[in-house]
């Protein structure tokens, strides 16, 4: 429960030690949403084994609710991307993105989605699917365990609990004058077409003091 | 951004007139064991033509070898086929080897041996439960699967500090050395494992829905598998008696007592038993080696691990992993990188062939089929 | 197996036409390689896998290699004459280009036989337009998409495969990869000008 919600106020904490409880519909519906994410089943490489191992019996996710894999993107509220995302397969992603109905999330699992990882060098590895879609929540690690998983899992529940549905900063999907589809990329001769989404990821700043620097510091 | 809904062109199946139906399976499909996709044409429900689509996860590892050091490459290695990142590691420390001449010491090869059936075990564990899987048991054959593979991912990880991307063998050896009673662990879980084979004989090999689903189905002759390059238990299900364990004599295999299982039928069913009965001979070894293993040293303290400048030539070795026959080919021009990196990838070239297993058969036989080749897509497509 | 030479020698006596030599292995390993050109390796392969005494039928590996064009510059002494007519010794610098090829490298076992590895190496004529080579597809079943992968990221075409098209990159990719030379989209390049600074490489 967040510090300020009505939950945590003394008057209605009393009321509840008679078993009456008193909260708002804000609250009872994301604890509603995020005890029962359903991730979709979209794996790409390695950290999805590690994704599968987090969701058997020695790690159990389901203690979290998440537990239901859904193939299909239409039936799905989180996608965890874990795994390696090439440039081959970013148009799926994010189609597969856009074809997730709203509230829907994105987990980037693993050093791979959140960058490019250890193949960032690769002409065909897109440098983290931040590029094309909002993420909400990244777990590092090369792969993370399975409790890092659900240490992610849980940071996102918490993120759920905390959204508003009304007001200035309200969740994404109670906002009905944005969209929560994004563009999906075309292949093009060398590279993807745009090489990312200036709306939603932007490249890092040069830092000042290396300017004089930059043409002996190109990685 | 997207045009507005009503843009959208919709579109209908690729229904020719002929009523054949073309439909693209995957890459986002909970059986296609990662990001595969296969062009498939279907005649109601049978099977007429399937093209796969490799390349989803192309992830450049020949080309990053090529700016790396020999030793850069090693924790790649892993990443390949992520079930058995040991068997990989092996390989590649193989054909580095054999690049060099770097001799091995002896418990060095006694622990690569032990570790290679150790992964050997938890691949065939985890096949038989995604075979389970996506014959729609929904997961149960992989809770019990997953519950032993965990027990040996402990070990791997209590060893090499990573339960699934080891990077433990070096180039004349191994990294480091068992730590305190890890032997006495090891023996329990290897004690322990026919208990859970016997557990998944008795639950699945008579099972009637297995047995109905996988008897006949992907028939594959002996001489088209070695025409086409197939390679570890699917070759062995079509009868062909090969196992690189034995042809090769690499590492000291000869010095253990072990058959190999051959299929009559060459069908799904003699590939998820063979997987079954390798793992009882995988239990065979593990026995010898845990009584046998020597003391001693797990590196050739000449040996050279940083700033390895291999001489001119080229090499290629073998090993028989889980998957089928893992090779690796380098070429070196006495750089600190290797001027050619290549890898044999056993998941790829044992897909030539599904095209030709799948004509004839019904959609849902299609999974069924590409679950017994037991493919990993970081090893198809690299 | 036999050794290389004597392989050699029974090909040469079944094919007398054909074009093949043996690269030797500088290195430890003492895998030395048959080198076939072109126009006889379809036929030589043929006889590698169907006579009775080798029966090569299982084509392990087929790897693309790439041969970059290569400057040599050696220092010679040249006779000639100075400035007061007499004869000396004068130092030239001579530069040549030895051309570069691309190359497919094929490993060769021997099932029937167990025996194991034959090397064959194929090579092109040059690295730009020069670059077909036959299929041994119709040999080998197994070299059907790694011949694919070969023409997918070294640009070699195989006549004869039944389906040469990339096999890992987009169809529409332009380049192919795995070359020495290949530049890929540089990628800091929008560091550089998104934040307004002049491109720096």
């Amino acid at each position: 429960m967040a510090i300020n919600s009505i939950e945590a106020q003394p008057d209605v904490q009393a009321l509840s030690q008679q078993g009456v409880h008193v909260t708002s519909l804000e609250s009872l519906y994301n604890w509603g949403r995020s005890n029962s994410l359903w991730p979709l089943q979209f794996g790409l490489a390695c950290c999805a084994i590690e994704m599968i191992a987090a969701t058997m019996a020695r790690h159990d996710m389901a203690r979290f609710g998440a537990e239901v894999f859904r193939p299909s993107p239409r039936q799905a509220d989180l996608m965890i991307v874990a795994g390696t995302v090439t440039k081959k397969m970013a148009p799926m992603v994010v189609r597969l993105y856009n074809q997730m109905p709203e509230p829907k999330y994105v987990i980037a699992m693993g050093a791979c989605a959140i960058s490019g990882g250890p193949f960032r060098d690769g002409y065909n590895v897109l440098k983290g699917i931040d590029r094309y879609i909002p993420v909400d929540v990244f777990i590092p690690g090369c792969p993370p365990r399975p409790e890092a998983m659900l240490d992610g899992v849980i940071q996102l529940q918490e993120k759920i609990r905390g959204q508003k549905l009304t007001g200035p900063h309200r969740a994404r999907h109670a906002d009905k004058s944005v969209r929560g589809d994004y563009p999906v990329p075309e292949y093009a001769g060398g590279d993807l077409s745009p090489p990312y989404n200036p709306e939603i990821w932007s490249p890092p700043p040069v830092p000042e003091s290396s300017a004089e620097d930059e043409s002996d510091s190109e990685t | 951004m997207n045009p507005p809904v009503s843009d959208w062109p919709t579109r209908s199946a690729d229904l020719s007139d002929d009523g054949i139906l073309e439909i693209s399976m995957g890459p986002q499909h909970p059986s296609t064991h990662g990001v595969f996709r296969m062009n498939v044409k279907l005649d109601g429900e049978t099977v007429v033509w399937l093209k796969p689509v490799f390349g989803y996860l192309h992830r450049n590892h020949e080309k990053l070898a090529e700016k790396m050091s020999y030793l850069g490459s090693m924790p790649y290695t892993d990443r390949l086929d992520y079930f058995s990142s040991l068997s990989n590691n092996w390989a590649y420390a193989l054909s580095v080897e054999k690049l060099t001449g770097i001799e091995v010491p002896e418990r060095a090869e006694y622990l690569r041996v032990l570790l290679a059936e150790l992964t050997r075990l938890q691949n065939h564990s985890a096949f038989l439960g995604f075979l389970l899987g996506d014959m729609g048991a929904w997961g149960s054959a992989l809770m019990y699967a997953f519950r032993e593979r965990d027990l040996i991912l402990d070990l791997f990880e209590s060893l090499t500090g990573s339960r699934m991307m080891c990077n433990y063998m070096r180039f004349g050896g191994c990294r480091c050395d068992l730590p305190e009673g890890w032997l006495g662990q090891a023996r329990k879980v290897v004690d322990g494992f026919p208990a859970f084979l016997d557990e998944m004989e008795q639950l699945l090999v008579g099972n009637e829905i297995l047995v109905a689903r996988t008897q006949g189905v992907g028939v594959l002759a002996g001489a088209d598998a070695i025409n086409a390059g197939l390679t570890g238990p699917m070759l062995r299900a079509s009868g062909v008696d090969y196992d690189i364990r034995k042809v090769d004599h690499y590492g000291i295999y000869d010095r253990f007592d072990f058959r190999v299982p051959l299929g009559e039928h060459g069908d799904t069913y003699d590939r998820f038993m063979i997987r079954l009965l390798e793992m009882r001979e995988s239990l065979k070894i593990l026995d010898a080696v845990l009584r046998d293993l020597p003391e001693g040293p797990i590196l050739d303290p000449k040996s050279k691990s940083r700033g390895l400048r291999p001489p001119v030539g080229e090499a290629y070795t073998r090993v028989e992993a889980p998957k089928g026959e893992l090779g690796f080919y380098l070429i070196s021009d006495k750089s600190p990188e290797p001027y050619r990196y290549r890898v044999r990838p056993p998941s790829l070239i044992n897909l030539t062939l599904l095209e030709d297993m799948c004509l004839g058969s019904k959609i849902a036989d299609v999974m069924v089929i590409l679950g017994s080749i037991d493919i990993v897509l970081g090893e198809v497509d690299r | 197996m036999l050794p290389l030479e004597d392989i050699r020698t029974q090909i040469m006596e079944a094919l007398p036409g054909a074009a093949c030599e043996i690269v030797p292995n500088p290195g430890p390993s003492g895998q030395d390689s048959l080198l076939v050109d072109s126009a006889s390796v379809l036929d030589v392969a043929r006889f590698l896998r169907d006579d009775e005494r080798h029966q090569f039928d299982y084509c392990s590996n087929t790897s693309g290699v790439d041969w970059l064009d290569q400057k040599v510059s050696e220092t010679v002494k040249v006779a000639g004459t100075d400035a007061e007519g007499q004869a000396n010794e004068v130092e030239e610098t001579l530069e040549r280009v030895i051309p570069g090829y691309l190359e497919a490298v094929y490993h060769l076992y021997s099932v029937a036989l167990s025996v194991g590895p034959l090397v064959l190496r194929v090579r092109t004529g040059n690295r730009s337009e020069d670059v077909e080579i036959p299929s041994l597809t119709p040999l080998w079943r197994s070299c059907e998409f790694q011949e694919r992968e070969i023409f997918d990221l070294y640009g070699i075409r195989f006549s004869g495969h039944p389906d040469l098209r990339r096999l890992l990159m987009w169809d529409t990719f332009e380049g192919h990869p795995m070359r020495r030379d290949y530049q890929a989209p540089d990628e800091t390049l929008a560091f550089a000008s998104a934040n307004g600074k002049e491109d720096a490489s």
